[in-house]
């Protein structure tokens, strides 16, 4: 068939693959929860609108091999066949055999290669043991063991009059019939031609087909009805039962695995679907009308909410939303300088929809990382197995939202961490018993904001990381300096250094290391941080925290000289004022008390060179990123200014300590540093420093 | 050309190469109703068709209807696979 859809194609496979998703999240449901009936009812509908929209489209290899995970899909509602982990398991496989079908469809002309052509026979043998009556089923009754008749079939009539725009809008009549063949048998069928035309009236390519069917099927009204969905609006069609010699009940039974009220169906006419002509209702007995598939109404009213929007307009309207932030602090600042109330009442006004559009703005991309979270289920379902550990996945904060890029970005080293954990982190079962601990390992995902940042952790209570073996390790290669003494977590977090990510040494010590420099890599592009933290024989604990957006933030502007920079908001703690006899003191030891803390200074006006003396009076700026806090001395505290981050060209790309650029309302250019690059600056400064210290500590 | 026509003493062979489909099917209406009429047998050869949809089936329907009316006789010397199948789709069976 060669009917140009390629549009609404793609949408199906985008679907699709949403659609198999879902599966694959109820699949992992129902193994936790065998009795859960929502579930199955939901793997059915994904299999079932799969199916049918792949009929629609005439890609046959999807609805045959779908039509039998349907089938037993079918048998599991209607409780004929029992869960089992050998039917989760091969469900499971063809939820993935089915998104290949449906990458290849997407491919257009592509072919399944041949080991997935052997997986297919291989699944649908496996799928046929729960397909076909099995000997222990055997005293079931005779109708409910056979697949191809779940429930009573009946006799409909259904009497199609095509538009005549239905070939222009592409779409083939010949094909909704091919498809209903799918759900039943077509009796008899007439085709009508009383609508065409004389010959000088007729146009080829207008349709004045129309089709009276005679269909034995066990499907219900609603199943029957929704093969048309594709071309109600251009067709008229009426869908009635002849024969009313099956029980009703039987029927209703089948179908309603989550009964839904009547009015459910009253609202996915008013969402548009249907024209007032178009007879949806049977005109059948009132019990029927409430088992019109709960399945439509259900994904109907789901995108009803949702609207499908290009990421890139998504984009353009932010970046447009950025410089109206610029433009209005702009407004702003010239309303002050001109004194006149009511104009800087106004703009203030403005400033404050402005701040709220943004919000909104950035929000449209924000996306709970729970989806993302739920894709690992399966990820630890199958590693586990492949380990032949019995590790449990335990997910929490999945409502955390955070920016769309990060979240696809983000999957990957998560991935990563979360295989290394079960990998070499959790034990094997025996192991765990040994060191007296409960034989099922823990694995635990967790996301919540904090500090402007949002914070995912990866937890396992496996038996974390052998201090010493790394601290030996790293020393032998030169990553610390002999007679260091690094913290623990300094150490730890060695295992992210590039010299330690594929030695083999290290893995079997530790149990962990491979591409762990990679990990890292990865989260430092998206402008985040790693950590680690462990503790022998409890397990490890993974921290990555990264920032909520990557397009704007709020700002804490300060002044050295004439330059103005622009620290993020959320990493501001405090700020104090250095008086002159404190600077003195505190700039020959480089740091600061601050209520009985060490606080180390960066003086910015070195860091950065500037030139001129420093104001008489100096600030200082505490900021803390995860665990590390310094204090930044500046001279002037100019206040909050939301900025949008004007990426720095690639030549200044080797340029520490500074993250980006804005411009200010007045137009000047000011910096933004990079907080965590300073930070850590400072602390290997520190490092460097310490065993020099020793070393002269140790001359004397 | 698609539709190739030619006329052997009354009948009149036609004979469609490829698609009788959306894409074929006002071309073929356009050259093939005219003939209508013209001889008072026709002959048709849907043996080398290889893809038939609605709307191939409704021209086809067309010529029929068209050609008792004009009151030439159809005859089907030969039909594709793809055509036998719409058509028993839609028991037709000609």
């Amino acid at each position: 068939m060669s009917i140009n859809l390629d549009q609404a194609q793609q949408t199906f496979i985008v679907e699709a693959r949403e659609q198999l998703q879902a599966m694959e999240e109820s699949l992992l449901q129902l193994e936790t929860d065998p009795g859960d009936d929502d579930a199955i009812g939901a793997i059915f509908r994904a299999a079932h609108t799969i199916k049918g929209s792949a009929g629609l489209f005439g890609l046959e290899p999807i609805v045959s091999f779908t039509h039998i995970v349907e089938d037993v899909l079918d048998r599991l509602r209607n409780g004929s066949v029992e869960v089992d982990a050998g039917l989760i398991a091969v469900l499971l496989k063809s939820s993935d055999h089915m998104l290949e079908l449906i990458n290849v469809a997407a491919n257009q002309g592509g072919t399944l290669p041949p080991p997935a052509l052997q997986r297919e026979v291989e699944l649908c043998q496996i799928l046929q043991e729960y397909q076909a009556p099995s000997p222990a089923a055997a005293p079931t009754p005779a109708p409910e063991t056979n697949p191809s008749e779940p429930g009573e079939t009946r006799l409909w009539h259904i009497s199609l009059r095509f538009g005549q725009d239905v070939f222009r809008n592409g779409m083939d009549p010949l094909s909704f019939l091919r498809y209903l063949q799918t759900l039943g048998e077509i009796v008899d069928i007439a085709t009508l031609t009383d609508a065409l035309p004389a010959a000088e009236a007729w146009d080829a390519e207008s349709c004045y087909l129309g089709f009276d069917i005679a269909f034995r099927s066990a499907a219900s009204h609603g199943a029957i009805n929704e093969v048309f969905d594709f071309v109600r609006e251009d067709c008229e069609i009426d869908i009635v039962a002849i024969d009313d010699a099956a029980a009703p009940q039987g029927n209703t039974g089948l179908v309603t695995t989550s009964p839904e009220p009547p009015e459910e169906n009253t609202a996915l006419v008013a969402t548009g679907e249907l024209l007032g002509d178009q007879r949806k209702t049977p005109r059948m007995p009132a019990q029927i009308a409430t088992d019109k598939q709960p399945v439509t109404s259900d994904s109907k009213g789901k995108d009803g909410t949702y609207v499908r929007v290009n990421a890139d307009k998504l984009d353009e309207l932010i970046n447009l939303v950025g410089e109206l932030v610029i433009a209005s602090a702009g407004a702003s600042l010239l309303a002050r300088t001109c004194h006149n109330d009511p104009l800087q009442e106004a703009t203030s006004s403005v400033s404050g929809l402005v701040e709220e559009i943004l919000d909104g703005a950035l929000r449209l991309r924000m996306i709970p990382i729970g989806e993302t979270f739920n894709r690992f289920r399966r990820v630890v379902r199958d590693v586990s197995q492949e380990l032949g550990k019995d590790i449990d996945l335990i997910i929490s904060g999945a409502e955390t939202e955070l920016d769309k890029t990060v979240v696809e970005k983000i999957g990957d080293p998560l991935m990563h961490l979360l295989r290394n954990a079960m990998d070499h982190g959790i034990e094997t079962a025996e192991a765990r018993l040994a060191a007296g601990k409960p034989a099922k390992g823990h694995l635990h995902l967790n996301a919540y904001h904090d500090s402007g940042s949002i914070v995912l952790e990866i937890a396992d209570d496996g038996a974390g990381l052998n201090r010493d073996r790394i601290l030996e390790k790293a020393q032998e290669r030169g990553l610390v300096p002999q007679g260091a003494s690094p913290t623990d977590q300094e150490i730890y977090n060695l295992i992210f250094e590039p010299g330690f990510s594929t030695a083999q040494a290290v893995t079997n010590l530790s149990g962990r290391g491979v591409g762990m420099d990679v990990v890292k890599r990865n989260i430092t592009l998206l402008r985040g941080t790693v950590d680690l933290d462990s503790q022998t024989g409890k397990g490890t604990v993974v921290r990555i925290r990264l920032p909520l957006t990557l397009a704007i933030i709020n700002g804490f502007l300060v002044g050295i000289g004439q330059s103005t920079y622009v620290i993020p908001l959320d990493m501001v703690q405090e700020c104090i004022e250095l008086s002159e006899d404190d600077g003195l003191a505190s700039r020959e030891q480089g740091y600061l008390d601050l209520r009985g803390e060490v606080l180390p200074l960066v003086y910015l006006r070195d860091h950065f060179n500037h030139e001129g003396p420093p104001a008489r009076r100096q600030n200082v700026v505490v900021v803390r990123y995860a665990e590390l806090k310094a204090g930044l001395v500046v001279d002037d505290l100019l206040g909050e200014f939301q900025t949008v981050i004007k990426p720095l060209g690639k030549l200044f790309g080797a340029l520490r300590g500074i993250s980006g650029s804005t411009i200010l309302g007045s137009g000047a250019v000011a910096l933004i540093l990079d907080v965590p690059a300073l930070l850590t600056q400072i602390a290997q400064a520190e490092n460097r420093f310490n065993p020099t210290q020793l070393q002269q500590a140790n001359a004397r | 050309m698609p539709l190739h026509y030619e006329t052997t003493d009354d009948t009149a062979q036609v004979h469609i190469d490829g698609e009788l489909t959306i894409y074929t099917a006002a071309e073929l209406a356009a050259q093939w109703l005219p003939h209508l009429g013209a001889t008072p047998r026709m002959a048709l050869d849907l043996s080398q068709i290889t893809e038939m949809d609605g709307a191939g089936l409704q021209l086809l329907l067309m010529v029929q209807r068209e050609a008792s009316r004009a009151g030439t006789q159809l005859s089907l010397t030969g039909q594709s696979k793809a055509v036998t199948e719409t058509l028993a789709l839609c028991n037709l069976v000609a």
